[in-house]
């Protein structure tokens, strides 16, 4: 299978200094924020690559600049080997991006209240000149709900239903790679259910490919075939599901998973993790992680860990493999 | 057995609406002993939060208490007028909600505002409370207590800002904790750092705290025991680990399945069929029936299936044993 998704050094840095004017009155410094900062991987064509991290940690910023809503600072981002920043033929432009599909996290505010469902639905395929007989009637049924739902509006369905409007928009222009950005954080578990089991078998039937974001574990262990954790912008690990919750090499991975709930703790006393996310503003020298890691040497502090081949994984620390926890 | 410190007795909330009379909490009952958790889960709309508010007296109109009582250490509280109700709450019962922003005032210094609670309730002088607000501030995990002592609630991350949320509520020793969605917007990392403060706090001062989350994996490592909510009535109500293990109502067994991790290994998660219906078209009988595998002739017909006239842990006429219930977790 082929790699549809080449992310190579990716960096992505906001400005966020006051105004022009306070900062010459206040004789404040530009102030810069590096969002995203070195991250490479790649995505194989039908399988599910998740990214998982704390608020902050830059997914959504990866995933928007994947999809090209956001330019990025540095390095590349190519989908089907075509670089869209830097790609000059308008006709393989348009080709790749009728290729790709975002969905969010909040099924509320994607759908604009004052459109019936049919057009929501239509839009992209319309946007990309494709024809649309009943193309809307179709995809509504693939998704679960009913052909006859093309003239309601949003409002008249639950928050579950609604993503499955957006997930039957996202297929309209006949995607290959879905980027979803939380897509059941606001749902109930239940309704999380119907809405993860029919990504599932949408990825089998059209061979689609997802790059899913997502902080919450459980779900991630359940759907992707390959994680990426994110810490402070920067990739520290990458493993298949079943090496990450079993040998996490990375001692932020390995405090992410004692630190997460579950099912079957009854009564577990958990040493809660120490400290908190840095600001990003100021991030710590060196490796990211060092003020808050049980493991840090003298090294961490001066020099950042590049992501390595570690066993079947790829790690970013000089203490790989070794249980902080 | 002890006294209970909060009694919650056939509690019915109206709301009165064009479209008719609507019972979002519709006679709920359950006892919280000293040092208890008890966690109180379900669906979005299921009437969660609608019983926490009305315990502490705070409903928004037009919501109202229309029947039952709530006692607090055996004395009854609902029918208390608004200024008595303000004596309890801070004193007696601390509150603990998702926003910590909606429990602070931004324009005061947090130091401030605990020391006023401090003093409102214990009555102690000015230079007492201000050593009790830096130790309560301390107890929560803020680290130099004395010197952020006069910083704005803005100074602080989320959360930081939920542990002063923490020591504010529970700064007068009060015996009873509703903590409403308390770590639903916080990291993982903060949220453990949350829920292990709450159950220190609450083995070491005997405290009872009331628990609402939709997190399972919360509810399990920290709750002794669990209520199952389901359009505003009780589904299930017993010892966490049972009810997770072994549900005996269909619902929280279809729950339990729907959850990633107790499908490991499966492809697809169970799916409970339909959505929960809404307040004003509730069904005859029992209001899960319609999306239940095991509804019979009597499970249409009212009266429905309450936890007194069942077992007392399931309000369901056809309970599941450990064998059937086989989509919970092992
Ligand atoms: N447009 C922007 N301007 C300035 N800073 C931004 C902007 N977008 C994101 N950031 C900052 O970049 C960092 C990464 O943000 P991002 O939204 O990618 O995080 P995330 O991992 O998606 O977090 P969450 O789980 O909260 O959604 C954060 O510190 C955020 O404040
Ligand atoms: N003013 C109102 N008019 C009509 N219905 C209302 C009103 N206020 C609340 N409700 C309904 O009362 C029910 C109970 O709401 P409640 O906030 O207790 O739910 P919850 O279980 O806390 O849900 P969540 O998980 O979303 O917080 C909901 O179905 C809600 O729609
Ligand atoms: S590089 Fe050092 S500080 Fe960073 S995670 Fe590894 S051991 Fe910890
Ligand atoms: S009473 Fe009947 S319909 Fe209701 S949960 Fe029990 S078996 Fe199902
Ligand atoms: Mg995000
Ligand atoms: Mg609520």
């Amino acid at each position: 299978m082929g790699i549809i998704v080449s992310v190579k050094n990716l960096t992505r840095v906001f400005d966020v200094s006051k105004p022009w004017l306070n900062r010459v009155i206040e004789r404040l410094p530009k102030r810069k924020l590096t969002a995203v900062s070195d991250v490479s991987f790649e995505i194989t064509e039908n399988t599910v690559y998740a990214l998982v991290g704390e608020s902050g940690s830059g997914k959504s910023t990866i995933g928007k600049m994947i999809v090209g809503l956001l330019p990025p600072s540095d390095g590349t981002v190519e989908i089907e080997g075509v670089n869209l920043a830097t790609e000059t033929d308008a006709g393989v432009i348009e080709r790749v991006r009728s290729d790709i599909q975002m969905i969010f996290q909040d099924p509320y505010a994607s759908l604009n209240p004052r459109w019936k469902v049919g057009d929501i639905i239509e839009e992209p395929a319309v946007a990309n000149g494709d024809a649309t007989d009943g193309l809307a009637e179709k995809l509504l049924e693939q998704v679960g709900l009913s052909a006859s739902d093309v003239r309601k509006f949003p409002h008249e369905f639950s928050g579950g239903q609604r993503q499955r409007i957006c997930v039957a928009r996202a297929l309209a222009s006949e995607p290959k790679l879905i980027v979803c950005d939380e897509p059941t954080s606001a749902l109930d578990v239940s309704v999380q259910a119907q809405v993860l089991n029919l990504m599932s078998d949408l990825k089998d039937e059209f061979g689609l490919t997802y790059l899913f974001i997502s902080h919450d574990l459980t779900v991630i262990q359940h759907m992707a075939d390959r994680i990426g954790v994110l810490y402070l912008g920067r990739l520290v690990e990458e493993a298949s599901p079943a090496d990450l919750f079993e040998t996490p090499q990375h001692p932020y991975t390995q405090m992410l998973l004692e630190a997460a709930p579950r099912m079957d703790g009854f009564g577990r006393e958990v040493t809660p993790p120490e400290g908190e996310i840095p600001d990003p503003i100021n991030p710590p020298t060196g490796c990211a992680f060092h003020p808050r890691c049980p493991l840090a040497i003298d090294r961490c502090a001066t020099e950042r860990p590049v992501l390595e081949q570690k066993e079947k994984a790829r790690v970013a620390c000089f203490r790989a493999g070794e249980r902080a926890i | 057995m002890s006294q209970p410190v909060l009694s919650v007795r056939d509690l019915i909330v109206e709301i009165p609406t064009r479209h008719g009379l609507l019972k979002p909490v519709d006679g709920v009952s359950y006892d919280i002993s000293p040092g208890e958790i008890l966690g109180v889960v379900g669906e979005s709309g299921a009437g969660k939060s609608m019983t926490g508010n009305a315990v502490i007296g705070l409903l928004d109109r037009p919501a109202r208490i229309a029947s039952g009582g709530i006692y607090l250490n055996g004395e009854r509280i609902d029918n208390l007028s608004l200024a008595q109700l303000r004596r309890y709450r801070g004193k007696q019962i601390g509150m603990v909600f998702q926003d910590p922003l909606t429990s602070l005032n931004p324009l005061l210094p947090i130091g401030d505002q605990l020391t006023e609670t401090i003093q409102e309730h214990l009555g102690v002088s000015g230079g007492e409370a201000h050593n009790r607000a830096v130790a309560a501030l301390d107890e929560v995990g803020i680290p130099a207590a004395k010197e952020r002592i006069g910083s704005y609630p803005h100074e602080f991350s989320g959360g930081m800002r939920q542990r002063v949320v923490i020591a504010l509520a529970l700064c007068a020793e009060p015996s009873l904790l509703i903590a409403d969605e308390p770590t639903t917007a916080l990291d993982v990392s903060v949220q453990a750092q949350i829920t292990s403060l709450l159950k220190r706090l609450c083995r070491e001062r005997g405290m009872a705290v009331m628990l609402v989350t939709h997190d399972m994996g919360v509810i399990a490592e920290t709750a002794d025991r669990v209520a199952v909510m389901y359009a505003g009535k009780l589904a299930e109500l017993g010892p966490v680990r049972e009810v997770i293990t072994s549900p005996r109502h269909p619902y929280t067994d279809g729950l339990m399945g729907s959850t990633p991790l107790a499908s490991k290994g499966k492809r697809r998660l169970h799916q409970i069929p339909g959505n929960m219906p809404r307040l004003g078209q509730l069904p005859d009988g029992c209001a899960f029936h319609p999306r239940c595998p095991y509804t019979q002739d009597r499970c249409k017909a009212d009266p429905g299936p309450r936890l007194k006239t069942c077992d007392g842990r399931a309000a369901c006429w056809f309970p599941l044993d450990g064998a059937q219930a086989a989509k919970g977790v092992a």
